[in-house]
């Protein structure tokens, strides 16, 4: 078996490849709409905490104000069609623009602050734009909007019959941040992060514009998480502030990336593979007497893997491979 | 707008900024012992709240009394946390900043649900209590009793504070443990020992406000989550580590608040304080009274 970076980075790809393949055909298989829902917002979160991953990750910067660009991803969709008649897709690549554009307007002021400084700045600043789209009646303020349905088509991107091609879009988006994040790990970006989050001062010193790279990874880490909020506007087809600003989704984003291995490859997908089904179900069966069970076996399983995997649970695949694959 | 108003909401202000301070000590002590964040800290609250309200609801004991009582309850539960959870995500040799604040978080998540699901999510308060809904009149401005009283053991447990880390043995030890934690061992502190009762102080200290709290405030399983971001500006704000800063934030957040409140409708009067925040750490990144 071949060793080397190169090696696992080229068998990382097939690995890939043959996952997404095989994701592909089971909902052809499993029909039940219950469960494809479950699988879409797996794929979803998989995507967006992979996203998270590249700044908070990779680069060190640890956001919980992620939701602030889902948000805005999400409302940029909905105000673009439903005020003005735009397509989704142009309202998709137009949030993300928006994204990077405020992450790095927010990163200015932003990466001159270290550890719990800059955490709670994001929390903050995420906070704010919750409440001004709380108080922003044109943009139906505490209300939302509800997207009008105006048909199944890929054009407007609405299906109301069928979930699968939710399912398709959602996939591809796992894929592209997966993707994404590979591409960049073995570029010059990927080795400076790496270096700002285990010494800045180090890597200043050896000439990494540390500022920049810091700027770099938001603005890739907000346009693709924006994204993310304008596919999930057009899958419940409708939004608030707090249903897709709310700090919940910062930490959605954070907590696949950090059970599975956070600044790790799969890890974020891992992460949500386990943490989105489980959050589901229990919900569902758990959750519905109200009376909060699920809050403890969810919370108690965080402590749990935090104690006791800090490295995450991807380190329980990589290293004793060999064995395993035999 | 008249001079009045102006003078009213400010006092009240300054009553409920002394409180956010009382409520946020707790977090400043910790992260200056031992570097650690808890985010379980509006859970802390929320438990304390409740304490508070069975021992009033059963025994019939006036929050105004049962302070004590509920600061001792926390004290312990202060100290197990640390035994339990904190002892363990402190030991992480990967991702140590990331397994405090998730484990942490963790634990927050579980009171909560343990809360819905002995508490149920009823809204509960403490109705009858000796200062609840009273006021007095101090020069034609009126203020709120419960808070008053609050605002004045806040004074008090700071002082307290302030001689006992100064004064005592013990606060020499937490001094001496927060310089070095590996050198005090040399002299015969045991640093766990030192951490746990630190821990157990600042839960303490947490209960004090809860309690008070618990007389003009609702008392609900998440009630928790709307002071913890407040505690956690307030402790930025002064600087993390420094107690002093923890009361110097706590009044200035409580003035901003009151004068946001003053200019912008009522739902946005947070977004006054978050501002003031960033304004401050864009300027002296680490906080007005905290040490890099």
């Amino acid at each position: 078996m071949d060793t080397s970076f190169a090696g696992r980075r080229r068998r990382d790809l097939v690995v890939a490849f043959c996952l997404a393949a095989i994701a592909a055909v089971v909902p052809l298989f499993v029909k039940d709409v219950y469960v494809q829902n479950i699988m879409v917002l797996t794929l979803m979160y998989g995507a967006l905490s992979q996203s998270w991953n590249i700044l908070s990750g990779y680069c060190g910067q640890i956001s919980l104000g992620h939701a602030l660009y889902f948000g805005i991803g999400a409302y940029t969709t909905a105000l673009l069609f439903t005020k003005f008649g735009v397509l989704p897709w142009f309202g998709m690549l137009g949030g993300g623009i928006i994204s990077a554009i405020i992450a790095m307007a927010l990163g200015y002021p932003c990466f001159r602050l270290r550890g719990h400084y800059f955490v709670i700045a994001t929390i903050v600043i995420a906070e704010i734009g919750l409440l001004l789209f709380h108080n922003w009646d044109w943009a139906g303020a505490a209300l939302g909007i509800d997207i009008p349905v105006r048909g199944d088509s890929w054009l407007k991107f609405q299906f109301t019959r069928s979930k699968l091609p939710y399912f398709y879009f959602a996939l591809a988006l796992a894929c592209v941040a997966w993707f994404v994040t590979w591409w960049l790990e073995d570029s010059k970006w990927g080795y400076w992060w790496r270096a700002v989050k285990d010494n800045p001062d180090a890597a200043e010193s050896l000439g990494v514009v540390v500022f920049n790279s810091k700027m770099g990874a938001a603005a890739v880490s907000a346009f693709l998480v924006a994204v993310g909020g304008s596919f999930y506007a057009q899958f419940v087809s409708y939004i608030d502030p707090e249903s897709v600003m709310g700090f919940q989704f910062s930490l959605l984003m954070a907590l696949p990336a950090v059970l599975g291995g956070i600044g790790t490859l799969w890890g974020p997908l891992l992460g949500a593979i386990i943490l989105i089904p489980l959050t589901e179900l229990t919900r569902s069966f758990i959750g519905g007497s109200g009376r909060g069970v699920d809050l403890i076996v969810y919370g108690g399983l965080i402590i749990a893997i935090s104690l006791a995997r800090p490295q995450g649970l991807v380190g329980l695949f990589s290293p004793k491979r060999k064995e395993v694959a035999r | 707008m008249t001079a009045e108003t102006i003078i009213q909401s400010l006092a009240s202000g300054l009553l409920m900024g002394l409180l956010y301070g009382l409520i946020a000590v707790g977090l400043a002590l910790i992260f200056g012992l031992m570097d650690v964040v808890n985010f379980a800290h509006g859970e802390f609250l929320m438990i304390a709240m409740y304490v508070t309200f069975f021992l009033f609801a059963f025994f019939a004991i006036d929050p105004l009394l049962s302070a004590p009582l509920v600061a001792a309850a926390l004290f312990v539960f202060g100290a197990v946390v640390y035994l339990l959870i904190v002892r363990f995500a402190v030991r992480a040799k990967a991702n140590a900043g990331m397994v405090q604040i998730f484990s942490t978080f963790g634990l927050a998540i579980v009171m909560r649900g343990l809360a819905q699901y002995f508490f149920t999510p009823d809204y509960r308060s403490v109705t009858n209590s000796w200062l609840g809904g009273k006021t007095v009149s101090v020069a034609g401005i009126f203020l709120p009793v419960p808070q008053l009283v609050g605002a004045l053991l806040a004074i008090a447990a700071f002082g307290a504070l302030y001689l006992f880390i100064n004064r005592t043995d013990f606060g020499r030890a937490l001094e001496a443990t927060r310089e070095d934690a590996g050198a005090v061992a040399l002299v015969g502190i045991d640093k766990n020992k030192v951490f746990a009762l630190g821990w157990g102080l600042g839960a303490a200290l947490v209960g004090l406000s809860g309690a008070v709290m618990a007389i003009f405030f609702y008392i609900y399983p998440d009630v928790g989550a709307s002071f913890a971001l407040i505690a956690y500006v307030t402790v930025a704000l002064g600087g993390f580590g420094s107690v002093f800063g923890a009361f110097a934030g706590g009044i200035l957040v409580g003035l901003v608040e009151a004068t946001t409140a003053l200019i912008l409708p009522p739902s946005l009067k947070s977004v006054g304080i978050y501002a003031v925040y960033l304004l401050v750490v864009f300027i002296r990144p680490r906080g007005l009274f905290g040490s890099m």
